[in-house]
């Protein structure tokens, strides 16, 4: 009780003529503003030095060991003459496979954390609130009904993933409760298509059932440099467009009257939900769903920060589980290639629990 | 806020200016024909009973909620703009809301959640500046908050919580604050406590403040200016002293009351005798 109440007279002389008289106070400010800053980018090189050791690893180790000073030689193309097979295995299969896993990581885990934190809701990432499900739609029925292949298929997924944010765009427009009512939606679409797909699926032939189960469970086996290509393409447009919303994004998290008070135009904090829908979709067209990943990232990256949500943090995050996961499934169990979508889906359900419970822990769940 | 004398900027200008207001949601009126100046450099609480269309007339007031009807006029530099004619981070430098129970982000500590309020005045690619610090320190002192820098906000008690909220509004460092109800959820000693502050805030600086009060012996006792709504018109508004009375009472809120001198501030005073509802003697 005494430790909040304040003086009544004395505590505001003058306001304005305080920071000149009492530098102990800015100092401290200064301090107290710094110091969880400090420890965000700490995180953040710490995860991207892990990145880059996870992309490492899956080039580098797994049933075809390649030396690190074998790599510089067939990156840049050179014949090696005693492994003459190295440069075609390094370079049509680990590489693309760590890169996609690394883009897909990258893209999950920052449209994740956007969603979340835009919309004040840790339930709403795209995996949940129908993205992902729009483009596994879209793609089973191309895959079934259209006999999509190649590039068409994630054309297809991203068609449908764009569809469902459209909607939920429009769901959300000049209403109050825009983030409420997104992921409530949201969570409606995913019900309704889940079943389409499985309709879908019943209907359609075995082998056509069986690619779409492929495709559904996400996995990092159609890595080839064109897909790549469209992702990094997408990743390196987008990722500026997110720093941007990143800084309305801390705007939304006061709610929508106190944003726009600040001056964050009308309906500026969905601009970042677009961003994360293109992310998704487009990371949800070139792998499949990668279960979890969207979902679990942007609580970890939290946590890893001391409470404090980061774009970056998450999208790192992201690619190390993306790309170590994949690394898991193919060589864990001995003659078996797990889809990464399952290794995460394995991983995810006990580590959400864990996350549930320890944030129940520290009382903010 | 750049003049250096701590003199109240001129009283006899209008900081506000509503002409015949309509503010909808979702084709309903909730605010009708409503006309109302808010004096500048003073201190203008609106009071009503629940419902009435308070908060509404806040967001519209505080450009939130495009009029259907009818303007709200902004005073700056000798000229009254159409707030809708400003560009948001412009509006946003003279005017500030205080909404009556913001979200708090996860995590964060009391100096980032003030920091929030320097907004309006970054430039997109302009880093944190000292003069984004100076103002955040001048906030936090002015509300007595300093001693929380450090400390997460959904940690802090409702009292402490609520400082720290109009330390963000501060930090906006606009002339005209707008705040919802700043007083809920608080104990009567924290009550008087914020209402202090915000008084003393309008003294020094000469910020104009509107709010919105439940407490009708609260508002007489610190506004200068009442503004009372029902049904979301206008029932009256003027200095506490020439307002308040027991018809006053009676109209806007259909209570029965005695309302006498404020021994100590001299303010009127009401005291219900009972209620409409209970002349009936059912409850
Ligand atoms: N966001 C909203 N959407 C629709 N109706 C609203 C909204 N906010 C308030 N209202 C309605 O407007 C009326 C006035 O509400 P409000 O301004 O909050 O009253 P007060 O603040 O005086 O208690 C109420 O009937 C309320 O139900
Ligand atoms: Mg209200």
């Amino acid at each position: 009780m005494t430790a909040d109440v304040l003086t009544p007279t004395g505590a505001c002389a003058d306001p304005r003529a305080v920071a000149a008289e009492e530098p102990a106070d800015l100092a401290r400010v200064v301090r107290a503003r710094r110091r969880p800053t400090r420890r965000v980018r700490l995180v953040i090189a710490t995860l991207a030095v892990a990145a880059v050791a996870a992309v490492l690893v899956r080039v580098l180790l797994g049933d075809y060991v390649v030396a690190l000073t074998d790599l510089l030689p067939i990156l840049r193309g050179e014949a090696l003459p005693d492994a003459p097979g190295a440069s075609f295995i390094v370079m049509e299969a680990k590489v693309p496979r760590a890169l996609l896993g690394l883009l897909a990581g990258l893209a999950f885990g920052a449209a994740g954390a956007m969603f979340q934190t835009t919309l004040r809701n840790p339930l709403a990432s795209p995996d949940i609130i129908g993205i992902s499900v729009g483009a596994s739609a879209a793609a089973v029925i191309a895959l079934t009904f259209l006999d999509a292949q190649g590039l068409w298929l994630p054309a297809a997924a991203l068609v449908g993933a764009v569809a469902v944010g459209l909607l939920m765009h429009a769901v959300g427009r000049g209403t109050t409760l825009a983030g409420q009512r997104m992921v409530l939606v949201g969570i409606g679409v995913a019900a309704l298509l889940s079943s389409v797909i499985q309709f879908v699926m019943t209907r359609t032939s075995i082998q056509d059932a069986q690619a779409a189960l492929v495709w559904l469970t996400g996995s990092l086996a159609r890595a080839t440099w064109p897909v790549i290509g469209m992702l990094s393409v997408a990743v390196l447009v987008l990722a500026p467009l997110l720093a941007v919303c990143a800084r309305w994004m801390r705007l939304a998290e006061l709610g929508d009257d106190l944003s726009a008070t600040l001056g964050a135009p009308a309906g500026r904090a969905r601009l970042g939900l677009v961003v994360a829908v293109a992310l998704a979709a487009v990371a949800t067209s070139a792998t499949g769903p990668i279960a979890f990943v969207a979902f679990l990232a942007g609580p970890i990256a939290r946590r890893l920060c001391g409470g404090r949500p980061s774009l970056w943090a998450a999208a790192l995050i992201g690619a190390v589980v993306v790309v170590l996961s994949d690394f898991a499934g193919d060589y864990l169990i001995p003659d078996v290639n797990l889809p990464v979508g399952v290794v995460t889906g394995a991983l995810g359900a006990p580590l959400m629990l864990a996350v549930v419970v320890t944030a129940g822990r520290a009382g903010k769940a | 806020m750049t003049s250096t004398t701590f003199a109240p900027t001129p009283v006899d200008g209008t900081a506000l200016r509503a002409r015949d207001l309509t503010l909808s949601y979702d084709g309903r009126r909730v605010v009708e024909h409503l006309d109302l100046d808010v004096p500048a450099g003073r201190i203008t609480v609106v009071v009503g009973p629940n419902g009435c269309g308070k908060s509404t007339l806040l967001r519209g007031l505080a450009r939130l909620l495009r009029p259907t009807e009818g303007s709200v006029h902004l005073a700056s530099d000798g000229a009254h703009d159409d707030v809708w004619s400003l560009r948001p981070k412009g509006f946003a430098r003279h005017v500030a809301l205080l909404p009556q129970s913001p979200p708090v982000p996860e995590g964060i500590t009391v100096v980032d959640l003030v920091g929030r309020g320097r907004h309006p005045h970054r430039k997109l690619v302009r880093r944190w500046s000292r003069a984004d610090d100076e103002a955040v320190t001048r906030a936090m002192r002015a509300t007595g908050t300093i001693e929380l820098a450090e400390r997460p906000v959904d940690e802090l008690s409702g009292g402490q919580r609520q400082r720290v909220w109009i330390a963000l509004t501060l930090a906006q460092e606009t002339d005209v604050v707008l705040l919802d109800e700043p007083t809920t959820y608080l104990d009567l000693a924290h009550q008087v406590d914020v209402l202090d502050l915000l008084r003393d805030l309008n003294r020094s600086r000469g910020t104009t403040v509107v709010m919105v009060l439940h407490d009708l012996n609260l508002a007489a006792r610190y506004a200068d200016h009442v503004v009372a709504l029902r049904d979301g018109r206008l029932v009256g508004s003027g200095a506490p002293a020439d307002l308040v009375d027991e018809e006053f009472v009676a109209q806007v809120f259909g209570l029965r009351s005695r309302v006498i001198t404020d021994p100590v501030t001299g303010s009127p005073l009401v005291v219900p005798t009972s209620t409409h509802h209970q002349s009936g003697a059912t409850s």
